[in-house]
């Protein structure tokens, strides 16, 4: 080989390095990007109000305080706020639970109507909220069921497609070891408490992150269906913090980190989890 | 013999609530939406009477609806080529390298997909403030004067669909990332072999390999544009001047703030209607491509 050739190869691999280096130097850019409002969001709900409303704004807080999330927790009433928004994410995880039932029956029993019922799991994961929104306040209201916490957590409580993700998942578990279990004379709930739910590891750990976040974030349904203030949870009391304090970021912001805090740590802890799920959404 | 009931008792919970929450609603929207029911009838039923198409044509003669229809298709006119291009680039870059470094830049990425909306408009509202926001400090840096952001009737609409488009992108680009994974790598070194650069290898084998998830994002990112609610309402409530109510604050408005249910229930039936044909439409143009 000449020497020509060998330095073009060299200079070839210098481009692509080259090439790389800027491709991550945007990405990383862009990533900045994306994630500083979360920094300012954190930075500004550190800093006294007159920093936060300053201008030139600071960078870094000048001189940091948490009186902010004092405030929220003392004054307003953020506590109560995060144990109505702790409340509504269990009883999510009960629907969780009933989900799971139903994906194992459309996965692993054969019955009369089992299509039919399927098609219907899926036919609602094409419906907007926006047309079920005044229906089922209606509906509830009738229930007796506005401003009560079971309230908001029912109208969300289950989704066609997180029993669709079940019954994917539980197709694949060996209908031997039902059958064992069977013989062995386990009911079947015991069947599906001791062998079905353990075997489904997997997916259980996805829909509990996805649950989880669903619900920390819900808006719409406690908005609607929660006119005492009592009921509120973070989302609605955050929401009306913007009409009643427009001047006074750093409380705002605080009160913003409340809310996005616990879902960074869990997105960090579980990320596999997270993503994956996410991109499972993308196949329904 | 196995007890025949048991699958039903499996099922019946969770598909209880699905109908009385998911299908039953939309028959009772076609009916209310036929009443002059408002916030009188929970006082007396005998308050709601039927109407008939009266609805429908009071909301076809609305100009705040047709705005509000308008501003929706604006939203999804430019959301949609702005959210599908920006996520499918990210993730093609993304996918260049398997390194430390490039692999942990996706979270960045994803994490605005997963935050309350409601938190992040929040902080958005701050850095759009016209006084002490961030994005106005920079922009004084470079001569430019105090931009209105939230309170220009055009610029508003922008300021609004930026959040959304900022939140849109991490879902999909972990979608299209996983797409791109399944292209195999067989067909890229052969076209390499055939002297083919990146950019031809992009275009000609990657993004046509990539159609089935392109057209996925666009329908979902589409719906999602038509329903576009929480960052307007955080953020402008609507306004200025209805410049950034959507289709679906608008039902939100006549629905819960005015009690107009009957009114509001006519206006989510043309919402659903449009939605599904859209949606079909796309469908049909995804079968037409198919057949070549």
């Amino acid at each position: 080989m000449s020497i020509s050739s060998a330095r073009r190869d060299r200079s070839v691999a210098h481009r692509q390095r080259a090439l790389m280096v800027s491709i991550g130097a945007v990405l990383g850019v862009g990533a900045l990007i994306t994630a500083f409002p979360f920094i300012w969001m954190i930075a500004t709900s550190i800093k006294p109000q007159q920093e936060s409303v300053e201008f030139p704004p600071t960078i870094l807080p000048q001189q940091p305080t948490l009186e902010w999330y004092v405030h929220l927790f003392t004054d307003l009433d953020f506590g109560r706020y995060l144990v109505n928004t702790v409340i509504v994410v269990l009883i999510g995880f009960i629907g969780l639970f009933l989900m799971a039932m139903a994906g194992y029956a459309f996965a692993k029993f054969d019955f009369r109507g089992r299509r039919w019922m399927f098609f219907l799991v899926l036919a609602t994961m094409m419906i907007p909220i926006q047309v079920t929104m005044i229906p089922t306040y209606l509906i509830l209201n009738g229930m007796k069921l506005t401003n009560t916490l079971v309230g908001i957590a029912l109208p969300t409580l289950v989704s066609g497609f997180s029993i669709f993700l079940f019954r994917q998942f539980m197709s694949t578990i060996p209908t031997e070891m039902l059958e064992a279990a069977r013989l062995d004379g386990a009911g079947e709930f015991r069947t599906f408490w001791q062998i079905v739910l353990p075997m489904s590891g997997p997916i259980l750990a996805v829909q509990v992150v996805l649950t989880f976040i669903s619900g920390w974030n819900s808006f719409l349904w406690p908005l609607i269906i929660a006119s005492d203030q009592k009921l509120y949870t973070l989302s609605v009391g955050l929401a009306l913090l913007n009409k009643q304090l427009a001047v006074n970021p750093g409380l705002q912001m605080a009160a913003a980190s409340v809310m996005v805090l616990p879902i960074l740590i869990v997105f960090i802890v579980f990320q596999r989890y997270v993503i994956q799920g996410f991109a499972l959404s993308g196949l329904k | 013999m196995r007890n025949r009931l048991t699958p039903y008792l499996f099922v019946s919970p969770a598909l209880l609530l699905l109908v009385a929450f998911g299908i039953f609603p939309i028959l009772v929207a076609a009916v209310i939406s036929t009443t002059n029911m408002n916030i009188s009838a929970f006082a007396s039923w005998s308050n709601v009477k039927f109407i008939g198409m009266d609805n429908y044509t009071k909301l076809f003669a609305d100009p705040t609806f047709w705005q509000a229809l308008g501003n929706t298709g604006t939203f999804a006119l430019f959301g949609v080529p702005a959210i599908v291009l920006l996520s499918l680039g990210v993730a093609l870059l993304l996918n260049r390298s398997q390194s430390r470094f490039f692999r942990s830049l996706r979270a960045f990425y994803f994490i605005p997909a997963i935050t309350a909306i409601v938190a992040i408009s929040l902080v958005w509202g701050y850095l759009y403030n016209t006084q002490f926001g961030l994005l106005n400090y920079l922009l004084s840096l470079v001569g430019i004067d105090q931009v209105q952001w939230l309170s220009n009737p055009l610029l508003a609409k922008f300021s609004v669909a930026l959040v959304a488009v900022w939140r849109g992108t991490g879902l999909n680009i972990i979608i299209f990332l996983a797409a791109v994974q399944g292209v195999p790598k067989e067909y890229l070194e052969a076209a390499s072999l055939d002297g083919a650069g990146e950019w031809k290898k992009t275009f000609a084998i990657v993004i046509p390999l990539l159609r089935f998830a392109i057209f996925f994002v666009v329908v979902t990112t589409t719906i999602s544009w038509l329903q576009f609610f929480d960052e307007p309402f955080v953020l402008t409530d609507g306004g200025p001047l209805g410049a950034t109510t959507s289709a679906s604050i608008f039902l939100y408005k006549q629905g819960f703030r005015l009690n107009q249910f009957g009114y509001a229930s006519a206006g989510s039936i043309v919402l659903f209607a449009i939605i599904a044909v859209i949606t079909l439409i796309q469908l049909r143009l995804r079968r037409a491509d198919d057949e070549y």
